[in-house]
């Protein structure tokens, strides 16, 4: 019990990267943006095809990082200089991704059985000790982070971009540079997110990209529902939790003996659920309202 | 301080929707001028305003803001020189802001932004110092989300917010057209002292023929994309509301029905 807690506690923690780069897009840019989809897996496929040919893997983590960034910045460009659907800029840059990600890797898995990886402990500690205490100290970096940057000048430019464009605009700030900004910086932390994933699990696949978008929103809502209370710093550590708490969740009912192909379905009917019950409770609330009137 | 200089603009061209909004407008405002702008829907008051701000390029003309020619300048490179204020009050304001944030955000306009720390103890001075001339104690609520205030709070924000930096211009679209009366009238006699503590040079839409009456000193009639009257000076001061009925009267050919006017 305390070893699936641990072993979802590390996934848990990797993921947390990815609710905070959708944090950043979705939330604070409110740019609803899908490359996530193929910039974790192209994290993954930089990190293993660069730790393969030989390279420092803390080398190979800061290129997949970069990597992402650049990704990021593709997406942003399709939209602020082609004037392209957000939607859809991101769907391109995902697709686009899956033959790229293929490119890097020259096939669809690659291990990194025997390889040195980040993980690898470079002291006499157990190594998930190392691997928990190194992704919650990164967790803690990069919040305290972004808590500094959404507070800076430019942070703030931002988070205007994302709630009034025009407000923002008429202050004189390039609303299309912000938008580069900030889905750079959320993709270079899903990439980055991907790098660490395929050093944990000792493999790189195309595949691990599918429904990244749907888990991270299932996780950023869970926290934002259970923890978030407005206070930006309070909404980041909420939606790192929320990560967590999503794969414990999903550790659950799997033990509970759900068949793993029914996990995305499963995902999705959270992320719906949690959707609609804000809609679904005023019509209730209102509903209920008239009744007690009527009947007064 | 400015000039607008025959400027056209034609939207929807060649579709079924083509209108014509500005169809030649030719507009000089000296330093300090506070001109309100009156006409009818869809004279192209509104759409001056975006012109001179930059939401779109034009047709034909240009537009000179202290000697410095911008008609090719886009809207966030002309920031520097314009303040703004909307007719909807959930414009001007970032909601899920703070209002010390939205400040700061203004007190930056047009400048370069940096990686540092927006927020000091001596621009939360600055902040609770300017904010005390609305009188409506949002000095003492700096932290408070700027979506929690009413209408009249918001666009008593934005006016600040458009004059922390001195604007070469301001521009006022109809900005409490949307406000109940009250505090209609609150945020005009703010705009008053705010345009005459700091001599600035604005332009004021406005439909309320009493209110063009009551502020600034120089009235200007549009009407089908065009300035059709022009009122300054001594004519200015002599000017009634059956002076500008009979005007726009003359000028268009029909009456300016509009209960909005009629009832002030």
């Amino acid at each position: 019990m305390l070893d699936m807690f641990l072993d979802t506690l590390q996934q848990g923690l990797i993921y947390g990267l990815v609710v905070l780069g959708i944090y950043l897009s979705f939330r604070i840019l409110n740019y609803a943006d899908l490359s996530v989809d193929g910039t974790l897996p192209l994290g993954a496929a930089v990190a293993a095809s660069m730790i393969i040919a030989g390279f420092n893997p803390w080398m190979a983590t800061l290129i997949a990082t970069i990597a992402g960034a650049l990704a990021g910045l593709f997406t942003g460009f399709l939209h602020t200089k082609f004037n392209i659907n957000p939607l859809l800029t991101g769907i391109l840059t995902m697709t686009g991704l899956y033959s790229v990600n293929l490119l890097i890797m020259g096939r669809a898995n690659l291990p990194l059985l025997g390889q040195k990886v980040i993980f690898t402990t470079p002291l006499a500690i157990e190594e998930r000790t190392f691997t928990i205490s190194f992704l919650l100290i990164l967790i803690t970096l990069t919040i305290g982070f972004l808590y500094w940057f959404l507070e800076t000048e430019v942070g703030l430019a931002l988070r205007a971009t994302g709630n009034n464009q025009k407000m923002i605009t008429c202050l004189g700030v390039n609303t299309d540079n912000m938008k580069l900004l900030g889905l750079a910086l959320s993709n270079a932390m899903v990439s980055l997110s991907g790098a660490l994933l395929s050093q944990y699990q000792g493999y790189a696949d195309v595949g691990i990209g599918i429904g990244t978008i749907i888990g991270g929103l299932a996780s950023l809502i869970i926290g934002e529902v259970l923890l978030s209370n407005g206070n930006i710093l309070r909404d980041l550590v909420a939606v790192a939790l929320g990560s967590v708490i999503y794969r414990l969740v999903i550790a659950i009912v799997l033990r509970m003996g759900l068949p793993p192909n029914m996990l995305k379905l499963m995902t999705t009917f959270i992320v719906i659920a949690a959707l609609a019950a804000p809609n679904l409770k005023e019509k209730f609330m209102i509903k209920r309202g008239y009744r007690s009137y009527v009947n007064s | 301080m400015l000039i607008v200089n025959d400027i056209k603009k034609t939207f929807n061209r060649g579709s079924i929707n083509e209108k014509t909004a500005l169809n030649g407008v030719t507009l000089h405002l000296k330093k300090g001028d506070f001109v309100t702008i009156i006409g009818s829907n869809g004279a192209g008051k509104s759409t001056l305003m975006n012109a001179i701000s930059g939401e779109f390029f034009l047709d034909q003309g240009s537009i000179i803001i202290d000697n410095q020619d911008v008609t090719f300048a886009s809207q966030h490179e002309r920031a520097k020189m314009i303040g703004r204020v909307f007719q909807d009050p959930m414009v001007g304001t970032a909601a899920n802001l703070t209002i010390e944030q939205n400040l700061v955000l203004a007190l930056k306009r047009g400048e370069k932004r940096f990686l540092k720390r927006a927020i000091s103890h001596e621009i939360r001075d600055l902040f609770r110092e300017k904010l005390k001339i609305l009188g409506l104690g949002l000095e003492d609520n700096l932290t408070q989300k700027v979506g929690l205030l009413s209408g009249g709070q918001r666009q008593a924000l934005t006016l600040i917010m458009a004059s922390l930096i001195k604007p070469k211009i301001l521009l006022l679209d109809e900005h409490t057209a949307n406000l109940d009366p009250k505090t209609a009238e609150k945020v005009l006699e703010v705009t008053r002292k705010i345009i005459k503590e700091g001599e600035l040079t604005a332009l004021m839409v406005t439909h309320d023929l009493k209110q063009a009456l009551t502020y600034g000193n120089r009235i200007i009639m549009m009407h089908e994309g065009k300035i059709v009257a022009d009122l300054k000076g001594e004519e200015r001061r002599k000017t009634t509301v059956t002076t500008l009925l009979n005007l726009f009267e003359r000028n268009s050919g029909r009456e300016l029905l509009n209960d909005r006017m009629l009832l002030v």
